[in-house]
């Protein structure tokens, strides 16, 4: 047995939740699933897969440098990984949207039934994942040779670089398949943290009334060194585009701090956020079901209160 | 062009589940059961679609028990034309959706097929692109915008760090996303009407697809629960509490 991770990376350095996915996959080696290979497919991507051959645990990396993978197009990469996947007993990716986009495409071209979002590996076969925006965890064994399982990155440690010099073998890319054409991306500029990487969130919801006002949680994020998010509702209300969505179909984060301001606390948006550390919920109704999973709550005006919270920060700092 | 787009039958969004005692699955009995809303996204996008003369047939398509006909029904007072409904009582995993999905477009021959994101319930996120496999079609995933030109699709996707643009050609696979739009509801009139609408009926032998499941449930559980914290009264007693009784600041 032996597992494939494929790789979520920018053709510089692997994404955080590739680095929690080579913990999942060190720990399906400790329960029997073997040696870890990690699969870099990119453009020009031979500083990512540097950066993999010094990760602890990781034998073999293999790179396939084709101008067809440099917008990681599911048709593309999937044509990939299906041509190495035979050898495999696991083949794993984060569960981001690049490895949610992709992963089934391959499952399915090997009649896999696809594992999505796992949390915990309890054996080689054996899984756990989230049903019903995580509130029903069910622990599923998978019967067929080759698992396909993508990670949820918050539910494992991210590796760190080690001394590891792994090997960097290529692979043969097969001939592009032309299904489908990158015509450029919008992405976000943020000076901030990316949300699934911070420590400490700061996120709005419908309460906070308009996209402008989310200038107070800019504020108090910066003072913290934290990433700004918004529940579904902020977003639906067009407050903040999605990619700021925290929830069941957003974001899945679990930070040190998660302060949620504004938000009521619907099930899919708790689905994202509730296994934070700390939670603090700032709401004017003190009804709302966040404060039953919240560690500290404040029942108040949020305009009054940012700003409070605000100053208060300026003076610890002092 | 004909666009098919597959619905599931799904708990609905407001209703709590919980978890059976055994621990063999969620209480189902006497809950309230709705389409799911990434598929209420669908059928409003192909009607769109066809509004705007882009295509001239809905074709609504929805695999499981008796009951998935009311979630076919619902789409046709959308607006829909005509369901296909695969009847089975038989527990399906998003694979063997898939293939039975591909076998009645394969009949079907759209030109595009539109399905959510991700269904509520099992949070799998992989029938859409799945089916795209098994036809050898592109997929354009957790789109946000779609836009038709002649052979060839242009879709705005909701990626973890923005939004990505992707051209397909058709006949492709197109998974929703929460902002593509907003879905209509039902008028009474077109309740009414969609009652006449015809339902095909077709068992999964019959499509010649095995939908044996490939994962055991060995068991379901609640998630530990968070207790409730304490109220404070302000912000300074909060960044006191969080400097330093929590330590996260």
């Amino acid at each position: 047995m032996t597992v494939l991770i494929i790789a979520e990376h920018d053709n510089t350095a692997l994404s955080p939740a590739t680095l929690a996915t080579v913990t999942a996959a060190r720990q399906l080696s400790e329960k029997g699933a073997g040696d870890i290979h990690i699969l870099i497919a990119g453009s020009n991507a031979k500083a990512a897969a540097e950066m993999a051959a010094k990760l602890p645990g990781i034998a073999k990396v293999c790179l396939a440098d084709a101008p067809q993978f440099a917008a990681s197009l599911a048709e593309d990469v999937a044509a990939l990984v299906v041509g190495l996947a035979k050898d495999y007993s696991h083949v794993l990716t984060p569960a981001t949207t690049y490895g949610k986009n992709l992963l089934p495409r391959a499952a399915a071209l090997m009649d896999s039934q696809q594992i999505s979002d796992a949390m915990a590996i309890v054996s080689a076969d054996t899984f756990v994942r989230p049903t019903y925006a995580g509130n029903a965890l069910a622990t599923v064994q998978s019967k067929d040779a080759i698992k396909f399982v993508t990670v949820r990155g918050t539910a494992f440690e991210k590796a760190a670089p080690a001394d590891g010099a792994a090997a960097i073998e290529a692979v043969e890319a097969p001939a592009a398949t032309a299904l489908a054409t990158h015509q450029g991306a919008e992405i976000s500029k943020s000076e901030r943290p990316e949300l699934t990487a911070a420590k400490i969130i700061v996120s709005g919801g419908r309460g906070m009334q308009s996209g402008e006002n989310f200038k107070l949680i800019e504020d108090v994020a910066d003072k913290l060194g934290a990433a700004v998010g918004a529940s579904r509702a902020a977003v639906d209300a067009g407050f903040k585009p999605n990619d700021f969505q925290v929830g069941q179909t957003g974001k899945i984060v679990a930070p040190e701090l998660y302060i949620a301001v504004g938000i009521s606390g619907a099930i899919q948006h708790l689905a994202g956020m509730k296994d934070s550390k700390v939670i603090v919920a700032i709401n004017k109704d003190e009804e709302a079901p966040i404060f039953t999973i919240a560690d500290y709550g404040i029942v108040g005006d949020l305009f009054k209160v940012l700003p409070e919270l605000s100053a208060e920060l300026d003076k610890i700092k002092k | 062009m004909k666009i098919v787009v597959a619905v599931k039958r799904v708990v609905d969004a407001n209703v709590k589940v919980r978890v059976k005692a055994d621990q063999t699955g969620v209480e189902l009995a006497n809950v309230k059961m709705a389409m799911n809303p990434f598929c209420e996204i669908a059928v409003e996008e192909a009607l769109r679609i066809k509004e705007a003369g882009g295509a001239d047939e809905v074709v609504i398509v929805s695999a499981g028990p008796q009951g998935a006909q009311e979630t076919i029904r619902t789409a046709l007072a959308m607006g829909a034309d005509r369901g296909v409904h695969v009847l089975t009582d038989a527990a399906l995993e998003p694979l063997a959706v898939a293939k039975l999905l591909k076998a009645v477009v394969e009949k079907e021959a759209p030109g595009l097929v539109i399905l959510g994101k991700q269904a509520i319930d099992d949070d799998c996120n992989q029938t859409g692109q799945m089916l795209a496999a098994l036809l050898g079609w592109p997929q354009a995933t957790f789109a946000s915008k779609v836009e038709i030109a002649g052979e060839s699709a242009t879709v705005t996707r909701e990626i973890d760090g923005g939004l990505e643009k992707v051209g397909v050609k058709l006949p492709a696979v197109v998974t929703t996303d929460l902002r593509l739009n907003e879905p209509r509801y039902a008028s009474l009139p077109n309740i009414m009407k969609a009652k006449k609408k015809p339902i095909e009926a077709i068992a999964p032998d019959a499509l010649g697809v095995d939908v044996s499941p490939r994962l055991t449930v060995l068991k379901v559980e609640e998630p530990a629960k968070r207790q409730a914290g304490v109220k404070l009264e302000n912000a300074a007693a909060l960044v006191a509490k969080l400097h330093d009784e929590a330590g996260v600041i």
